[in-house]
């Protein structure tokens, strides 16, 4: 028969190091059959449910600190429960030499302790935790936020304070990063390097970095975003910085983008993003089908360990584009053949966004109007809604010619992608109607000869079609070239293309991150779990721990009452 | 309403103080409100059912030395009677060390604050051993009590007389280059003090004998420049209270049975209270903790005004107080740091690279990181008359801090 004794403390806060500690400390006195020692968060006390350490009559708030004991009899559980003052303060007098150095209770103090601190770690319980990361920020450091359960919306308040400000807030629920060879949080002691690293995933990073230190190559710096950075929330503002970093960071000769699935229209900007840091980007967005192998500097991997590999042996042969990428206007795709459109619009929709069809792969992006295209649109003229008393585009060009002359009105329009099918049954000369017209359209919008690439007005074809075929393939696209018409074999060549010319545009503009504040020696604050900052110790960095405590000891009421207190920055 | 310009406002009125000690007179002559049947005494106001041994020894002092009663029994009738009326020190601009206790006839002496224009009042300091602050009121203690009213307390008031007054904010300063903090241990500041007066006492005092009785009384307490530098304090910190919107706290002081506090930005006499704890320190031989009495004196004024324990890191001396070694006094001062406003512009430590003293508690940083005032205390014996039985370390209880960020929530709206 055993017995269980339990003790609530209210307003104490320990970081889970200790309280694990405390509970081994536990479980070795006499008689402790079983020992829970947790702040007393639901999901805390569904664990020790799920151990039978929750008697029913326990009530305590998510701040208290909750000590269960079960022992085999009642003295044993009392004594286990008064050993545990002993058992915390044997700890800290063992703890590192260091603890005769003054601890400061708040980030301002310990600012003024270790001035040159360019990081805060913050690893708080996250209802505290996005408080602590906006002092940060107004105290001008950059930010590692480990803790999670943090708001959305205080997700996105931080990031776009912290952009605004030329700094970075790694995370919410980030768990690792390498910066300047120092390790955040969890992280492998990996050889420095030139690859740099975005993610958007903990144990990626991890995984990725590890894997490139064993293949003999190092990091320049891993930079942690937190899950939800690419969410179209967040937009990915904290992996839109770091892509801009390590793109100016001349160390950083290789970067690796890794993240979980991404929203679609977040995931094209930074792979734009991506593209205009002009070093090759190894891209793993972790269960979201790759565009295709490679557009220009992007590479995409379907693994982490993959990624790794294409990091470190990759043969990057950089097309240089002579030709200005096109930015601030559209691409549209007029296609006869649908499964052509699909892959247009599944390999581009990685960097055009946001793109449209009239065979959408997502529900967003549906074209409401078959019959008028906007922004980016791949249409599908062989679609059904098309066809009634109509002949299928393949056979019959005119419905092409007419919604050809209709995009090539639009101002906002700067290239137009036609498929050109040819083969038994189809149209006996294609090019023979559309070049003509795509001639005509030139002359008139400049005026000119028809040159191979025009100010404002672009044409590429994809042509289908063998050295056999009845429509002779050479005229054919001898005939389009003819006319300025820039013309390729497969959509895969044609989508790349379509991507060094479109798919260059850095996110709207912020204040740049000071690479040279980067660069400095890492010194850090740490608020939160001990053992990261023992960790920054032992790598050698700089680092003041802060003794934090919720609050006004986890008051409510008076944390409140000193928010509106609360006045500008201090002297 | 902007609090951090209030509290800039308050501390700097604090810290532009300029306390001169001009003189020694009466009581009854200079304290505002002072009247032959009222007796003043330390901390928040107490009615004398509840008030300590030590307190009541005092009181009982008081009133013999001031005839108000013949004997301790007399004493006691008239006080149940109502015959007597007792207030803080604090609502008189004055302060007392310990038992604070100041009565009509008591020679107090009078600071000025020159650059604000307040006034301040402390009683004369007597030294160790058996001493009325400390409860005692046998013959003896009065008898001396007498003497430095008679014989010390003209001397220093015609010394004081023919000067052009002691700067006290630059004693205080030079003191805390010399290992005081400026509240437990005022060695050097006595000293500087000697020095001053010694010439002034010199020149007004007639009598030979008399004159070497007064510096050697003088010389002989390490003690004896406590008052003078309280009533720099109050005249400082009384500078800053009153202060509309303001967090900063204004007074600490403790009666032997409550800690109270005052805040710039609340009322003259809205004071929020608790029982005083016990202080943990060091004690006399044959004294032990079991023998101290609750917190008691109004000397906590150092601490407010940003010195005494607030400045430890600047008298190693005295770092057994706080845990024994010179980094455990850095990190006293260092802790300070975190609930004050500003740091001093006129008190400086060498220690800290001739850092400000932390100066002006805010209220709300107190509340927001449960930090609380380190207050550096002598320690009385619980009974009355016994003495000082040790000293040590202090602090208030963090829930008055609270009940008075409540309170000025509800004064001004918030």
């Amino acid at each position: 028969m055993t017995v269980i004794k339990w003790e609530v403390r209210s307003g104490a806060y320990y970081d889970s190091v200790v309280l694990m500690q405390l509970q081994r400390g536990l479980l070795g006195l006499p008689g402790v059959v079983d020992a829970g020692v947790v702040m007393a968060t639901p999901a805390n006390r569904e664990l020790l449910a799920a151990n039978n350490l929750l008697p029913d009559s326990i009530s305590a708030n998510p701040d208290d600190l909750l000590i269960v004991v079960k022992a085999t009899d009642g003295t044993f559980a009392d004594a286990a429960i008064t050993g545990v003052d002993e058992l915390l303060t044997r700890r800290k007098a063992t703890s590192s030499p260091n603890s005769l150095d003054f601890r400061p209770h708040s980030l301002s103090a310990a600012v003024k302790q270790l001035p040159e601190a360019n990081w805060v770690l913050i690893s708080v319980p996250g209802r505290y935790a996005a408080g602590v990361a906006r002092e940060a920020l107004e105290l001008g450091k950059h930010v590692f936020l480990y803790s999670d359960n943090v708001s959305l919306e205080d997700e996105i308040a931080l990031k776009k304070t912290a952009r605004e400000r030329g700094l970075l807030v790694m995370g919410p629920d980030c768990g690792t990063a390498i910066v300047n060879g120092v390790g955040l949080g969890f992280a492998n002691r990996v050889r420095r390097g030139e690859i740099g690293l975005v993610a958007a995933s903990g144990t990626g990073l991890q995984a990725v970095t590890v894997h490139i230190h064993s293949l003999g190559a190092g990091i320049s710096h891993a930079i942690g975003a937190g899950g939800r950075d690419l969410k179209s929330d967040v937009g990915a503002i904290t992996a839109h910085q770091a892509l801009d970093l390590l793109a100016r960071d001349p160390e950083t000769k290789v970067i690796v983008l890794i993240s979980k699935p991404p929203s679609p229209d977040v995931a094209a900007k930074l792979l734009s993003a991506a593209k205009s840091t002009g070093k090759p980007v190894v891209v793993d967005f972790i269960g979201y089908p790759p565009p295709a192998r490679k557009l220009g500097n992007l590479h995409f991997a379907t693994s982490l360990s993959e990624a790794a590999e294409l990091a470190v042996n990759g043969n990057w042969e950089l097309v240089i584009d002579e030709k200005l990428p096109i930015t601030n206007s559209y691409l549209r795709g007029l296609f006869s053949g649908g499964t052509l459109a699909y892959e247009t619009l599944l390999s581009s929709q990685a960097f055009l966004s946001p793109i449209y069809s009239n065979s959408p792969i997502t529900n967003s992006q549906t074209l409401s109007d078959p019959l008028h295209s906007k922004c980016h649109t791949v249409i599908d003229l062989g679609d059904e809604f098309f066809m009634v008393g109509r002949l299928h585009p393949m056979i019959d060009n005119d419905l092409r010619i007419r919604r050809l002359r209709q995009e090539a009105a639009d101002p906002e329009v700067s290239m137009i992608l036609l498929d050109v099918v040819l083969g038994e049954g189809s149209h006996t000369n294609p090019a023979g109607e559309l070049a003509p017209v795509i001639k005509e359209i030139r002359e008139k919008r400049i005026g000119g000869p028809a040159l191979s690439r025009v100010e404002g007005l672009e044409f590429v074809a994809i042509v289908i079609g063998t050295d056999d075929d009845p429509q002779n393939l050479q005229s054919q696209i001898s005939q389009l070239q003819d006319s300025g018409v820039t013309v390729f074999r497969t959509v895969t060549e044609a989508v790349e293309y379509i991507s060094l010319r479109f798919g260059a545009s850095r996110e709207s503009e912020f204040t740049p991150v000071d690479l040279g504040q980067l660069k400095r020696p890492l010194a850090a604050i740490n608020v939160g779990l001990e053992s990261f900052y023992d960790s920054l110790l032992s790598q050698g960095a700089q680092a003041v721990h802060v003794e934090w405590k919720p609050p006004a000891g986890g008051d409510e009421r008076l944390a409140a009452l000193l928010a509106k207190m609360k006045g500008k920055k201090e002297n | 309403m902007d609090i951090e310009q209030a509290n800039t406002t308050a501390v700097n009125r604090l810290m532009a103080s300029r306390p001169i000690l001009k003189g020694v007179a009466t009581a009854r002559d200079v304290i505002p409100g002072m009247k032959d049947n009222l007796l003043l005494h330390a901390g928040p106001p107490i009615e004398w059912g509840r008030m300590s041994g030590p307190l009541r020894g005092a009181i009982i002092g008081a009133m013999l030395f001031e005839g108000l009663a013949a004997s301790e029994t007399e004493a006691v009738s008239r006080v149940e009677r109502g015959e007597v009326e007792f207030d803080s020190c604090h609502h008189h601009g004055a302060v007392g060390p310990m038992a604070g206790v100041i009565s009509a006839s008591m020679k107090v002496y009078v600071v000025e604050n020159v650059e604000h224009g307040n006034q301040s009042f402390s009683n004369l300091n007597e030294g160790y051993g058996k001493v009325l602050r400390y409860g005692a009121y046998s013959e003896d203690v009065l008898k001396k009590l007498r003497w430095m009213n008679d014989v010390l307390g003209s001397a220093l008031a015609d010394a004081l007389a023919a000067s052009n007054g002691i700067d006290l904010r630059a004693l205080i300063a030079e003191a805390l280059h010399m290992g005081d903090e400026g509240h437990n241990r005022n060695k050097a500041g006595s000293l500087i003090y000697l020095k001053l007066l010694s010439p002034l006492i010199a020149r007004a005092v007639k009598d030979e004998a008399v004159e070497a009785e007064v510096l050697q009384f003088i010389g002989d307490n390490a003690l004896s420049v406590l008052n003078p530098v309280m009533a720099a304090c109050k005249a400082m910190t009384d500078a800053a209270h009153g202060v509309d919107g303001s967090t900063i706290v204004t007074t600490m002081a403790r009666n032997g049975t409550d800690f109270g506090i005052r805040v710039s930005g609340l009322g003259d006499k809205q004071w929020f209270t608790a029982p005083a704890e016990i202080p943990v320190g060091l004690f006399f031989s044959g004294f032990s903790q079991a023998d101290a009495n609750p917190d008691i004196g109004d000397s906590a004024i150092t601490e407010t005004a940003g010195i005494g324990g607030f400045a430890m890191a600047t008298a190693p001396a005295i770092v057994t107080f706080v845990g024994g070694t010179p980094k455990d006094a850095l990190n006293a001062t260092l802790e300070m740091y975190e609930i004050t406003f500003a740091e001093s512009k006129y008190f400086t430590m060498p220690a800290l690279d001739f850092r400000g003293t932390p100066t002006g508690i805010d209220l709300r940083k107190v509340v927001e990181l449960g930090i609380t005032p380190r207050i550096n205390t002598g320690i009385a014996h619980k009974n009355a008359g016994v003495g000082q039985v040790g000293a040590g370390l202090v602090r208030p209880p963090i829930s008055i801090f609270e009940e008075a960020l409540v309170a000025f929530a509800e004064k001004y709206n918030l």
